[in-house]
């Protein structure tokens, strides 16, 4: 990639001058994924998956050539980025995609800064390997410091094409799971809880026709951190004593990762491209689609393992921070995978129709306790008072034994960390500074999100994206989305174009997020200032609940007009 | 959008399918196909009795519709004679969380006579994890006549299943011919133990199989000197695509 790099040499000398211009060429191209046991063929960039880090600086105007070498039409969507609605790269909603051949010049101001990603959104060419990683410098000083920085960019990459783990899922959804309850776990469960709780429990379970294990839809992946498997371990290197900013992106089709690095506390600086006041961790979940910088400090001249389980237990990323290249450190074992419990399945109407009402009281009670200000519903269906709502996410939760109101009460998700310390919250994320004033919703929008495990289809309101009508914001307004989690799976609703600001109960310091994971049994609050014009999208980052429906073309009214038709050139 | 409508136009879409709906975000574009052949054994009776058998699906379609193939057929190795030879050509829809109706025809061609029926039934996921298959058949000759299946898939490990089936055939009428009387005309009961060789693409069984025949259908297969209960050890394979 010359002109890239002529591109950022280009760049440092024009240091501070008023408006900065790169121009990047990227090709789309069908490339070989090492997945250690196998090699596969894929998608990626430049002829690599995953493609090359992309830098710009805040303020710069970018010019990036993206030329289509597939037989197939792409595209490349910038994810997290604030730009005209024409260079989102959503094919049939912000433009009609690139054809075999052609090359499509994005054009666009770069307005923000912190860790982002870049993917296809063409059929699944992302879960086949077209993702890469983008910094953006910010033009002002950030608020922490550090002595160098590595990306950690994880993906889940199956031996199978996405277009087969589609088809094998809506064939036979458990098509994948590998860790479902057996005669042998029966067994042991009579032997732990005695056979009438045993049997009690997987009547429970068999009456939904549901699995307790459905954590993870789609198994038997490699997890590859920086595009290396766990044996050929991405080594960053380091001098003893200095900060490392990793600035880690979770870019896999399905799996969510709880990360850690044993012997090292992480300080989360910043959540999807956005300064956070800084919280130190031993252990952080990133949800598929998300971006966590952490800053660390190694004292000692040795090695330390990134470890990085998926949620569900099935696998783990592995890489390592190290003083000189070829060093490791112990690689920890994978700890046992967690079941969902009847907290987790509550708001499921199957849940309900096998009369388990009592558990589901969360749902019905919601909603009444806005408006008025007074009052605040959190995640567990809990109604707060003022006074609390004010102080809550200034203790955060430590320990394991603390509730995690983004977690069902009772819920078998709910992490803890691996040494017993402290496991970042969503309710601990506040914002180091306000993007928007803080300001009452204008408007409550109700999106359930729904689904049919057996049929594998997903959708939102129990309509899917191929039946839905768009969704209407008005330019201006201020749109509160009450997420109501109704199905088992965990879904990062990511919303394009606009921020989503979660509502932790933070107030003006709620946290900036490009994706809000929203867990089982759980409600949650967003809201977002309507401030981009234009036709956006807004699904469930899990790839195949996407395309099976999880998806809705959000259409913002009003505003300047010239701003949503802007920059519609074509190459 | 009226569910005929509806089917109208994802049939049209069916045959009109290219790989141009594969890069469409949407859902509606998503056509699913897949096949599976159950069971494609050999049986070994307890009185020497061998046969040959297989039983199996496939579909195209999608959430709306479904277009199903399924067939099986039984061969006897002992008389040379196919005893039975089974395609049925369904639609199939959802009309509840676990359950899809279905409606088609069925053509019976094995040696002897042949009869074309029409097809109803119920295919799905029951509580506790039954999956049922429910079939109400009217033949050419106005012979009515049903059958239930039943199958659970238990799993011993992640890799080793032990699944038991039950099937039971009845009739409203007798249809001579081909040897069915009225009432409850038969039993099948078997259990197969599977192993996982290549994903679930490929699993090799053993198991038994045990068939009994009653009322008149069984007096109509003892006259012809026929077996009327048999227990047969199998050895098979199950195989998905």
């Amino acid at each position: 990639m010359r002109v890239l790099s002529i591109a950022a040499v280009a760049l440092t000398l024009l240091g501070n001058a008023a408006v900065q211009a790169g121009e990047y060429n990227i090709t789309v191209d069908p490339v070989e994924i090492d997945l250690g046991h196998t090699k596969k063929t894929g998608v990626g960039f430049n002829g690599k998956s995953p493609g090359e880090t992309l830098r710009f600086t805040e303020g710069e105007d970018v010019v990036i050539n993206v030329k289509n070498n597939l037989k197939v039409d792409t595209s490349i969507h910038w994810h997290g980025f604030i730009l005209p609605t024409a260079m989102d790269g959503v094919p049939g909603l912000s433009f009609d995609g690139i054809k075999p051949g052609e090359t499509f010049t994005y054009r666009f101001p770069v307005v923000q800064s912190g860790t982002y990603w870049y993917h296809s959104h063409s059929g699944f060419q992302e879960p086949d390997g077209a993702y890469g990683s983008i910094i953006i410098d910010s033009k002002k000083r950030e608020p922490f410091k550090y002595d160098r920085e590595y990306v950690v960019i994880i993906a889940d990459k199956h031996h199978h094409t996405g277009a087969r783990i589609m088809r094998n899922l809506k064939t036979d959804a458990d098509y994948y799971n590998r860790k479902q309850r057996t005669l042998l776990d029966f067994f042991s469960d009579v032997s732990s809880k005695g056979s009438d709780a045993a049997l009690a429990n997987r009547e429970e379970w068999g009456e939904m026709r549901m699995m307790p294990t459905d954590i993870e839809d789609v198994q038997g992946y490699t997890p590859l951190m920086n595009g290396k498997t766990p044996e050929q371990n991405w080594t960053g290197l380091f001098k003893k004593g200095e900060r490392i900013r990793l600035r880690f992106i979770n870019a896999s089709a399905m799996s969510f990762f709880d990360i850690r690095i044993p012997g090292l506390k992480m300080t989360v600086v910043s959540a999807d491209g956005n300064n956070v006041q800084p919280v130190t961790v031993d252990e952080f979940r990133i949800a598929v689609a998300e971006t966590y910088d952490v800053i660390v400090h190694p004292k000692e001249d040795k090695a330390y393992t990134i470890f990085a389980e998926s949620m569900g237990r099935t696998a783990a990323a592995r890489g390592t921070l190290a003083p000189r290249a070829g060093m490791s450190a112990e690689v920890p074992e994978m700890r046992d995978p967690p079941l969902l419990t009847m907290a987790d399945m509550r708001l499921s109407p199957l849940h309900q129709a096998a009369g388990h009402e009592g558990h589901g009281a969360g749902h019905e009670g919601h909603g009444e306790g806005h408006g008025g200000g007074e009052t605040h519903v959190m995640a567990d269906g809990t109604v707060m008072s003022g006074a609390e709502h004010a102080g809550h996410g200034g203790h955060g939760n430590h320990g394991a034994n603390k509730p995690d109101p983004f977690y069902a009460p009772g819920s078998g998700l709910k992490p803890t960390a691996a040494n017993g310390g402290r496991f970042l919250s969503y309710a601990d994320l506040k914002a180091q500074k306000p993007l928007y004033p803080d300001r009452e919703a204008t408007r409550e929008m109700e999106m359930r999100l729904t689904g049919n495990m057996e049929r594998y289809s997903w959708s939102i309101n129990g309509v899917k994206y191929g039946d839905s009508d768009p969704i209407r914001f008005q330019y201006g307004e201020r749109v509160r989305i009450k997420f109501v989690n109704e199905t088992m799976m965990t879904h990062p609703m990511h919303l394009h174009g606009m921020w989503s600001i979660l509502d932790n109960g933070s107030g003006k310091w709620d946290p900036i997020k490009h994706v809000i994971s929203v867990s089982p049994g759980t409600t949650v609050y967003m809201e977002t200032e309507v401030d981009a014009p234009g036709q956006w999208a807004f699904h469930c980052h899990l790839a195949y609940h996407a395309k099976a429906g999880m998806f809705r073309k959000v259409i913002v009214e009003g505003g300047p007009k010239e701003a949503a038709l802007k920059d519609k050139t074509k190459g | 959008m009226s569910a005929v409508k509806r089917a109208a136009l994802t049939a049209a879409m069916i045959l009109c399918a290219s790989g141009a709906h594969a890069q469409d975000i949407s859902d509606a574009g998503l056509l699913v196909w897949g096949g599976k052949l159950e069971r494609l054994e050999y049986r070994f009776g307890d009185e020497g009795e061998r046969v040959a058998a297989y039983e199996g699906d496939a579909f195209v379609g999608n959430d709306a519709i479904k277009f199903r193939w399924e067939g099986e057929g039984e061969y006897d190795l002992d008389e040379d004679v196919l005893e039975d030879f089974e395609n049925q050509f369904v639609a199939q829809v959802p009309i509840s969380t676990f359950f899809d109706a279905k409606a088609g025809v069925r053509f019976d061609n094995p040696d002897g006579p042949d009869r074309v029926f029409g097809v109803i039934g119920l295919h799905g996921l029951a509580p506790q994890w039954f999956e049922i298959d429910a079939d109400a058949f009217l033949s050419q000759e106005g012979d009515i006549s049903g059958r239930i299946e039943a199958e659970y898939e238990g799993l011993i490990t992640q890799n080793i299943l032990l699944v038991p089936s039950f099937e039971a055939e009845f009739g409203l009428s007798r249809d001579r011919a081909t040897g069915q009387g009225a009432g409850l005309r038969s039993i099948e009961i078997g259990a197969r133990l599977s192993y996982d060789l290549l994903e679930r693409n490929i699993q090799p069984y053993i198991g038994v199989h045990y068939e009994h025949l009653f009322g008149g259908t069984r007096g109509l297969a003892r006259a012809e000197g026929g077996d009327t209960e048999t227990l047969f050890a199998v050895a098979g394979v199950r195989l998905a695509f």
